[in-house]
Formats: structure tokens, C-alpha cells, sequence
């Protein structure tokens, strides 16, 4: 008797699910992820004003996905992306949308979610943002793993997707082609490891540990490395690797200081690094040690406080824009988004906010020449984005190169007394 | 003992029923891919349920298993160009093997140990995905994973996919129905009531044990490679300790010894989680995602606490109750 | 630097990570003596411990910018106050969660505390969010040289109040009458109830004791190895292997189980594989396991080997 009804009841809940799950299938609208920055779609567009000079009417708002990591490993990096791509939408949309091809102005209803610094999750936020959402372009992604995995779901279903994370195969195939419907904005960690290079020549240095994060943003780092090392004549003389979220280093650092190394060269996010710069301090190291863009954010000093001091890595021009020379084509983008950031939430942006900035724009600059057509958009972002003045770079993005930035987006900056400071090339022998 | 069996036929009949007649029902290959992973989940639930609730051996490690599946289906099918059909199948023999000889040292423990070792496994099966990055992919993930074919038919859709799984799901459960009707199945509630008794009476609890934690494994590799060639990349964090908590959570709302539960714990846990997703946004502000561990461990807490049969027979005995008091 | 200057950093670096260990194996044994619970949860003891120590110690904005909190007692008076946060957290999850299951299966045990430990990330996660938090060292000044092995002072701290509470542990189980209590519950609850002893308030100091010392390793080690929300589970874990290391029961042994551990770890992730550095410690548990089955499973399987899991 007890197992009878035991069976019935699991049943009954069962096809309640189920149904309820149907239910909201079928009949209710799918949820606006952020009401309050997101305004519902109106159904009828506002009439005309009877004025002299019309405004442009309201169409249909365009639908533009947008996943980040907001929490776990890699939401350091999530959150200002986060942040960033909220703000931009709500200045859009408070200038009243997007002027569209169709002479209608349109919001931006920007669907996002958080992938918990999870791929799979990602692979199903996607999914959601193509068919439920119906999403014109998607962009985010903010670590690597969870890029790389949606590639080919928004390949299959042939919606652009612009990621935020650096690793080279989030947009290179296999077979060296880049991925049609895949383009990305932060550097590769290539030119990242050049920059490197070029200081520890000036230092004339030949030897260099390299210690990295476990993770596909470390291991992609931690190669582009041994790529520059082999093309310039650097030996790796030690080269290991930490769990993400590690805070004990000691074992590595040990391991270190049995080697020759003239410098160390780290490869992680301001979680792990800024523990391991702290023991590195502590354990007395007399090499100097050289981060690489994965720090780029006020955290790092924050939690490392006095060990900070004297840390180098390269980046892009944002942290220092202030220092930048006025010729600098990206000056003027890069203090509007200072700005504009520091307006929003009473702190500067990071150069990982900066990725999300350009993913954003991208796509908005796109709507406004094609509209909500997603293989007219990603055709605009291959041929059009062109000395496209970003926060990350200037961008050239062809159909050889889905990322369009190099080396010379990059500069040298050193932590002095808890602030990045510029490094001009002509100093790299003096500094620290 | 009749009753209850063509009971469970009529459980079986209408689930089955259901999963036909779902696809055209639903809006969006989202909603299908969403139950297909309810159908996934439905295969690893089940099997830890019978090493839980009918063998009482504590497995926190079974995402382990889930991940030999899919790693090893990945592997076969990508790297040494086997049919996908047969290495969904190899996978699977595979991981229920591996399972098999896991299980000869490690069910020499008991209790606390047990849940210890099968922690360890997990974390040890975690390091060696991410750092043996040649043959996984490591932390970045193992993409291009073929998609199940059988014959020139290409499991390429959302909705074809669905069909298989869930044909899959309800094989896993219809043979789990069988195991616990059975000797084997009789044997195993006599080991979980008193290990010593049913040694005496001789019952070789070990193998049956073990038997039920080959099968579970075996399961869960099914799951794993089919996850695999639905999903076509797998990486690490697919398989972590974090996930073998949230089965143990689904089997534990499911019903620790029901095999329909199963079902109901996997969609429960899986719906659950998107509703939080979706909404704690709107209780704190850029809170997100990963704060839904917090109710999935009170849930486990409540639910162990004060209804260890699960939810189905915890709400079946209030039922009761409040039927008495009447 | 040689290769024997070498060998001593990492033990000294073991014995600083070990030294955590060891307290939280403490933490064990103690609960599991006087209840016949592992609690899963132990871990996040420190965790809690260490966090709230920090919001004490330091300016730290809570739930996302939604609450300043700018306090910055003086770091002994946080660490206090951290401590005891967490055996209130400690007092807590005993009444609500563990005492009405003590009838229950050691499975739903288990199960509850998994549980309890991944709710409790979760409280964390949500209050502190993801970043590493660090308070400073407890005395400033440069480190100590010995044998050519770095030691911070931190490290003094942390070895030095490791053996401060050991010797205080051990002077309270044996010389004062609540630790005699405990002790007899723990060696014979059923003799211990007919003599008046309330073993369920055992229970509760158990709990308490040990969140106390669990916390206590979170926050002298946070200087050295900063804190994150999910940190709980490995230093449970890894407690866990040092407490079955010493031999499940004794206190003592727990301590040289984690000073073990963390210098096995220290070595093998040094000399051997820094990517496998987590794995280690549970290569020794699965030999220690074995070895010891080797001697014991042969002698059968009663209700009394089956609580203790042998």
C-alpha cells in the first residue's frame, strides 16, 4: 500500500513538473533577466509627437545576448564586464535606442546571464540566448573554457559571437582559419609575451621561470611564452603550474629559487596572483617579477598591498590613460570611458571591462548600419571594423585575423606606490 | 506484490507517453535541450540511488564516472576515429569496468571512509583531466566531439537527441526496476538492514555491492558519453566534486531508495536551479548564479534531517498524518 | 640556493600549511569522539572564522557595495571575535542540523553536513563574494633565516599557537571537569548518561569547541595564504586525510597526521608535480586506508567496525 501510493505521488509530482515546464513553454513570455535596466518591451509604438520636426518612431527593440562570469574562478573579470556592458545599455537606451537602418529608433533589450565561470553552463546560457531570447548577436564568455565552448553552438545556429576572453583558440581553428561566426577583443597572449620579451632584452636577461595558472587563459599564456622564448633565444629554466584559486605557492616558489631563473614570469588573475606576489615578497626573492595582463585590475593592488610595489606587466593603454602621450589615437575613447565608468560606480574601469566595451560597441555600431540581422552583422563586423578606435586597440579586423589587435595596443605598466604607472619603451632598461 | 508491479508498468507507460509526446508540446529546442539533461541526469540519479538507498554505500564521487564516460567517448570517437555508436558503447562497458575494479578496494571501506575515498577519487579524476592536457584537452576543454551516428542517421538535432537520451533514461530505469524486484535486489535491502544478518545468511554482500556499483557506473558512463556527443565539448568543470554534491542532492529529494524518484529529483534540482538563475537577480542586486548552492545544501540538510526516504515518501507519511489526524 | 636549503623550505612551508591542517583534524576527532560524526562542514569553520576576522580587522564592503563596514579593531581583537563568530556558527549547526539527526543512518549524516557545508559557501560567497581576502601578518618585521629556509613571522605565529592550543587542548581534557565529561562520553556514552552526564550538551561542546578550533586555522593562516569563499572543502578534506592519518581517535595523532600531510604535500608538489599538489594528499589517505584494512577487514565486519568504517 505505502509503495503503491509512493509510486502514484512520485507520478503525480513528476507530470506536474513536467506540465509546469510546458507550461511556461507555451504560454508565458520569457523573464527580462534585469527588469530595472531592461525596460519591457512597449507593444504599440509610442505615436509620433506633433511636432514640426518628428522624431524617429519606436520600432521593435533589438535582442542582444550578453553571458559573463559573474561568479566563481574567473569573476573578477566577469564583473567588470558585467558592470560595463549594463551601463552602455542603459545610455543607449536612455538616448532613446539604436537608430536603426529602418529609420526607427530601437532600445537594446540586452538578455544576460551568469555562466558561473562554468562552460557547460555556458553552452546552455547560449542555447537559451539563440532560442528563447532569440538574440541577435551574443557577446561575453568571460574566460576562455566557456568561449571556446560555445563556438559551436552560435556556429550552428549562425549567430556572431564577439568573447572577452584572450585565448588564441577562441577564434583560430585547427586548421589555422579563423572561426566564421566567432570574433573576440582582448589581445591574443602572443604580443602579451613579445612586450615580455622586449623589457627582459633591455635587461638582458636570457633565463626566466614561468609559473601559471592551470586553467586554458594560463596554459594558452604560459605557450604563447614558450613560443617568444624559442623565436628570441630565452630559456625556460623552471616552468610549472598552480590550481585556479590556489593561495599557497610556496612549494613552486621553493622550486624556483633552485633555478638560475633571472626573472619570473607569471601567468594568472588577480585571485592567484596577487597571494603568490605576496609570498614571493616574503620569501625574499632577489629576481624581479613580471605579471602578465591577467592582473589588470585595482583588486590585485587592493589585496597585495605593499608586495605589489614594483610588479611589471603589460596591458592595454586604459590603466594608464592619463599618462598616455596626447598622440595616443585611443586617448580621448579611453577617458570618456574612464568617465563615464567612474560616474556609474565610483571606481575605475579595468582593461576587462574595456574587452566588454568593445564587444558592445561592435555590436551596436553594427545594428545601426544592418540591423537585427545576425549573418549581416557578423559580414559588418569582418569587413567594417576598421582603424576602429576601442579601448582594448585600434581594430582591424579582416578574415584572416577575427581579433585585430597586436602588439602595439599594448604598454608596459609598473606598480608604483599602489598605482599603475606608464612605461615608456625608452625606459624598459631603467625599470624598475 | 502484483498490484505494485503493474503499477510501476503504468508509471513506466505514462513516462514514456509523456517523453513522446513532449517535443511537439514545447516552444524551443532550449525547453527540449533542458529535459534532455533532466534525461541525463535521470541516468546518474538513478544509479547512485541503488548504491545508496538499496546498497546504503555512500558514493560523493560519482561525477567521476559520469566523466570517464564522456572523456572516454570523446577520446575514442575524435582522437581514434571509432563510429560514435561504438564508442558511445565502448565508453560505457568501459566505464562500468573501471567501476568494477574501483569498486573491489574501495567497498572495503565503509561509512565515513567510503564517502572520504569517493571524495578523493573525484578529486583525483578533476587533476588528472586538467593536467594531462594532451590527451583531455585540459582546463580548456575537449571540443569537437562527433555527434552520435548509427548507420548514416546523425543524432544532429536537439530533438533527436532527446529521443535517444530519454530512450536511454527510461532503459536505465526499466533495468534498475528489474534489479531491485530481483534476488539481487532483495539481497541488497537485506545488506542495508544489517550487513552481519545477511552475511550469515549468506549473502556475499561484497559482490552484490559491487555488482550494483559496476552497474551504477555503467550508467553514468551511458550518461557521460551521451552528454558528450550532444553537447560535442566536455571540460573539467563538468565533473567536479561540486557535482557529484548536487546528484547526491537529487537523489536525496528523489528519494534515497526510489527509482522513480529519480526522475523527479534530476528535474526538480535541474528546474530549481533555473529559477533561481533567473531570479535572485531580483533579490540582490548583480547577485547571480552560483548562490543557488546555498538552497540546494539547506535542501539536503532539511531533507536528511527530517525526511531521509526523499521528498516523494517524506510527503507521503505527512499525507498520512494529516489523514490520521482527520 | 642548495638543494638541502631547498628540502628545508618546503618543510618549513608543510609545517606552516600542516599546522592548519592539524587544527582542523583536531577539530574531528573531537566531534567525532564525543558524537560518532565526521562533519563535512568542518572546513568551513575557518573559512567563516577567517571572514569574519577580516570584516573586523579591515575596511570590507558585504553583499555586493551594500554594506560598508569600516571597524579596523586591532587584528587580536578581530581574530577573537572571529573565533567566536564561528563557534556560534558551530552552536548553531549542531541544534539545527546535527542533533535532530543524531538517530539517523551515518549516510544521511554524511549527507547533512555535505550539505550544511555547501550552504554555508554559499552564505560566505554571498556576503563576501569571490575575491582573496588577507589580514595583515600578526607582527610586523623581516623574516627569519634558519638553514637557508626562509621563515615569515607569520609562520612563527602560525607554528607557535599551533602548539599553544595543543598543550591547552590537552590540559583541558585532562584536568578540568568538562573535559573529563567529554571524554567519557566519548569512551562510553551509555555509562556517561547513567552518570549524570548530559551528552547531548556534550555533543553541543564538541561542536563548539571544534568551530572554534577550526577557525583559529583559518585566520592564522590567512596572512600567509589569504582567504576565499571556497576554500571550505579541500581544508576539510585534507583534515579529514590527517585525522585518519593519526588514527581517527587520538588527538595527538592528528596533529602529527597534519604536520605530515602538509609537508608530504610541500614536498611532492615541489619536487614531484606542482599541477597534482591536491592529489597528494589523497594518495597517502587511499595507502594509509589500505594498509590499515590489510590487517583489520579480515577479522569481519561487526556493528562497532562499521561505525568506525573499518
Amino acid at each position: 500500500m505505502k509503495l503503491k501510493l509512493n509510486i502514484l505521488l512520485t507520478g503525480v509530482m513528476l507530470a506536474a513538473l513536467i506540465l509546469s515546464a510546458c507550461g511556461t513553454a507555451t504560454t508565458s513570455a520569457p523573464l527580462p533577466t534585469e527588469p530595472p535596466a531592461a525596460p519591457p518591451p512597449t507593444e504599440a509604438p509610442a505615436a509620433p509627437p506633433p511636432t514640426a520636426v518628428p522624431a524617429p518612431a519606436e520600432g521593435e527593440p533589438y535582442v542582444v545576448g550578453a553571458f559573463f562570469s559573474t561568479t566563481g574562478p574567473v569573476s573578477s573579470l566577469g564583473e567588470p564586464e558585467w558592470g560595463t556592458v549594463a551601463m552602455l545599455t542603459e545610455h543607449v537606451n536612455g538616448d532613446g535606442g539604436i537608430l536603426g537602418p529602418d529609420g526607427l529608433m530601437h532600445k537594446i533589450d540586452l538578455r544576460k546571464y551568469d555562466d558561473q565561470s562554468d562552460a557547460t553552463k555556458a553552452v546552455e546560457i547560449v542555447k537559451k540566448l539563440i532560442e528563447e531570447d532569440k538574440a541577435v548577436a551574443i557577446i561575453g564568455g568571460s574566460g576562455s573554457p566557456a568561449s571556446i565552448a560555445v563556438i559551436e553552438t552560435v556556429t550552428n545556429a549562425e549567430v556572431p559571437f564577439i568573447s572577452v576572453a584572450s585565448s588564441s583558440v577562441i577564434v583560430t581553428a585547427a586548421d589555422g582559419s579563423q572561426n566564421h561566426w566567432v570574433f573576440k577583443t582582448p589581445q591574443q597572449n602572443y604580443p602579451v609575451a613579445q612586450v615580455q620579451a622586449d623589457w627582459m632584452k633591455a635587461h638582458g636577461i636570457t633565463k626566466l621561470a614561468s609559473l601559471g595558472v592551470n586553467n586554458a587563459f594560463g596554459k594558452d599564456s604560459m605557450a604563447a611564452m614558450q613560443r617568444v622564448a624559442q623565436e628570441e633565444g630565452f630559456e625556460i629554466v623552471w616552468e610549472g603550474t598552480f590550481e585556479p584559486r590556489d593561495t599557497d605557492f610556496s612549494a613552486q616558489l621553493t622550486a624556483i629559487q633552485g633555478t638560475d631563473a633571472e626573472v619570473l614570469i607569471v601567468h594568472a588573475t588577480p585571485g592567484e596572483g596577487a597571494p603568490l606576489t605576496v609570498q614571493f615578497r616574503d620569501m625574499g626573492f632577489e629576481i624581479p617579477i613580471v605579471h602578465n595582463h591577467g592582473i589588470g585590475n585595482q583588486s590585485f593592488i587592493n589585496t597585495a598591498a605593499d608586495a605589489a610595489q614594483g610588479v611589471l606587466f603589460p596591458i592595454g593603454k586604459l590603466l594608464v590613460v592619463d599618462q598616455l602621450p596626447d598622440s595616443d589615437p585611443q586617448k580621448a575613447t579611453l577617458k570618456t570611458y574612464q568617465d563615464e565608468f567612474i560616474a556609474a560606480f565610483g571606481k575605475k574601469p579595468s582593461t576587462f571591462g574595456g574587452h566588454a566595451w568593445d564587444a558592445f560597441m561592435m555590436v551596436k555600431e553594427a545594428l545601426e548600419h544592418v540591423g537585427p540581422d545576425s549573418a549581416a552583422i557578423r559580414d559588418y563586423l569582418e569587413t567594417n571594423i576598421v582603424n576602429w578606435v576601442g579601448i582594448s586597440g585600434v581594430f582591424n579586423v579582416t578574415a584572416d585575423d577575427h581579433t585585430g589587435i597586436g602588439k602595439e595596443s599594448l604598454v608596459l605598466v609598473e606598480i608604483d606606490e599602489g598605482t599603475w604607472a606608464y612605461v615608456d619603451p625608452s625606459n624598459y632598461a631603467d625599470t624598475p | 506484490m502484483k498490484t505494485r508491479f503493474s503499477l510501476g508498468q503504468l508509471a513506466v507507460w505514462g513516462l514514456v507517453a509523456v517523453v513522446i509526446a513532449l517535443p511537439p508540446l514545447v516552444k524551443n529546442n532550449y525547453q527540449i535541450f533542458v529535459v534532455t539533461l533532466i534525461g541525463l541526469y535521470t541516468m546518474l540519479t538513478v544509479g547512485l540511488s541503488l548504491v545508496m538507498g538499496f546498497a546504503g554505500q555512500v558514493s560523493l564521487g560519482h561525477a567521476t564516472f559520469y566523466g570517464i564516460g564522456a572523456y572516454a567517448a570523446a577520446l575514442l570517437s575524435a582522437m581514434f576515429g571509432l563510429p560514435s555508436w561504438l564508442a558511445l558503447i565502448l565508453a560505457t562497458a568501459l566505464t562500468g569496468l573501471i567501476g568494477f575494479f574501483i569498486g573491489i578496494p574501495i567497498f572495503r571501506l565503509r561509512g565515513h571512509y567510503l564517502a572520504m575515498a569517493t571524495l578523493g577519487l573525484n578529486v583525483i579524476f578533476s587533476l588528472i583531466i586538467k593536467n594531462e592536457a594532451d590527451i583531455t584537452g585540459g582546463p580548456s576543454g575537449f571540443a569537437h566531439i562527433p555527434p552520435l551516428s548509427v548507420g548514416g542517421f546523425v543524432f544532429d538535432s536537439d530533438t533527436k537527441m532527446y529521443y535517444i537520451v530519454w530512450f536511454m533514461a527510461l532503459a536505465t530505469l526499466f533495468i534498475s526496476m528489474n534489479v531491485v524486484n530481483s534476488r539481487v535486489g532483495r539481497a541488497l535491502r537485506a545488506i542495508h538492514t544489517s550487513e552481519v544478518a545477511a552475511e550469515a545468511l549468506g549473502v556475499d554482500a561484497n559482490t552484490y555491492k559491487l555488482r550494483v556499483f559496476a552497474l551504477a557506473a555503467g550508467f553514468a558512463g551511458l550518461s557521460g558519453a551521451l552528454y558528450a556527443q550532444a553537447i560535442h565539448f566536455i571540460s573539467p568543470s563538468s565533473f567536479d566534486i561540486l557535482v557529484s554534491v548536487e546528484l547526491v542532492t537529487m537523489t536525496a529529494i528523489g528519494g534515497l531508495a526510489s527509482v522513480w524518484g529519480s526522475v523527479f529529483g534530476a528535474a526538480a534540482v535541474v528546474f530549481l536551479g533555473q529559477f533561481i538563475r533567473d531570479r535572485m537577480n531580483e533579490l540582490l542586486e548583480g547577485a547571480s548564479g552560483e548562490q543557488e548552492i546555498i538552497v540546494f545544501g539547506l535542501i539536503l540538510v532539511v531533507i536528511m534531517v527530517f525526511m531521509p526516504e526523499g521528498v516523494t515518501a517524506g510527503g507521503m507519511k505527512l499525507l498520512r498524518r494529516l489523514r490520521m489526524e482527520r | 640556493m642548495t638543494f638541502t636549503e631547498q628540502l628545508a623550505q618546503f618543510i618549513v612551508s608543510g609545517i606552516t600549511q600542516g599546522s592548519i591542517y592539524a587544527l582542523i583534524a583536531l577539530g574531528f576527532v573531537t566531534i567525532y569522539n564525543v558524537t560518532g560524526i565526521i562533519n563535512f562542514s568542518q572546513g568551513e569553520f575557518a573559512v567563516i572564522g577567517a571572514f569574519i576576522a577580516i570584516t573586523v580587522a579591515q575596511k570590507v564592503n558585504l553583499f555586493r557595495g551594500q554594506f560598508d563596514v569600516e571597524l579596523e579593531w586591532p587584528v587580536p581583537v578581530a581574530a577573537l571575535i572571529g573565533v567566536g563568530g564561528a563557534v556560534l556558527v558551530g552552536v548553531l549547526l549542531y541544534r539545527l542540523g546535527i542533533q535532530p539527526a543524531r538517530h539517523a543512518s551515518t549516510l544521511s549524516q554524511i549527507v547533512a553536513t555535505i550539505g550544511a557545508s555547501i550552504a554555508l559557501r554559499g552564505l560566505v560567497l554571498l556576503a563576501w563574494g569571490t575575491d582573496p581576502y588577507r589580514i595583515p601578518p600578526f607582527t610586523q618585521g623581516k623574516p627569519f633565516k634558519i638553514l637557508g629556509a626562509v621563515i615569515t613571522r607569520q609562520s612563527v605565529w602560525v607554528m607557535g599557537l599551533t602548539v599553544v592550543v595543543v598543550v591547552a587542548l590537552f590540559l583541558f581534557f585532562q584536568y578540568t571537569l568538562i573535559g573529563k565529561a567529554l571524554r567519557a562520553s566519548a569512551a562510553n556514552p551509555g555509562a556517561a548518561r547513567l552518570m549524570g552526564i548530559n551528552t547531548r550538551r556534550m555533543g553541543l561542546i564538541a561542536f563548539a569547541l571544534s568551530a572554534g578550533l577550526g577557525a583559529l586555522g583559518g585566520i592564522v593562516i590567512t596572512p600567509v595564504t589569504f582567504m576565499t569563499y571556497d576554500r571550505g572543502l579541500m581544508l576539510a578534506l585534507k583534515g579529514f586525510v590527517a585525522m585518519i592519518m593519526g588514527g581517527l581517535t587520538s588527538p595527538f595523532g592528528a596533529v602529527v597526521g597534519g604536520l605530515a600531510l602538509g609537508i608530504v604535500e610541500s614536498l611532492a608538489a615541489g619536487l614531484i608535480s606542482s599541477g597534482y599538489k591536491d592529489a597528494f594528499a589523497f594518495a597517502v589517505l587511499f595507502v594509509v586506508l589500505l594498509v590499515r584494512l590489510g590487517g583489520v577487514f579480515k577479522r569481519g565486519s561487526g556493528e562497532a567496525l562499521e561505525r568506525a568504517g573499518l
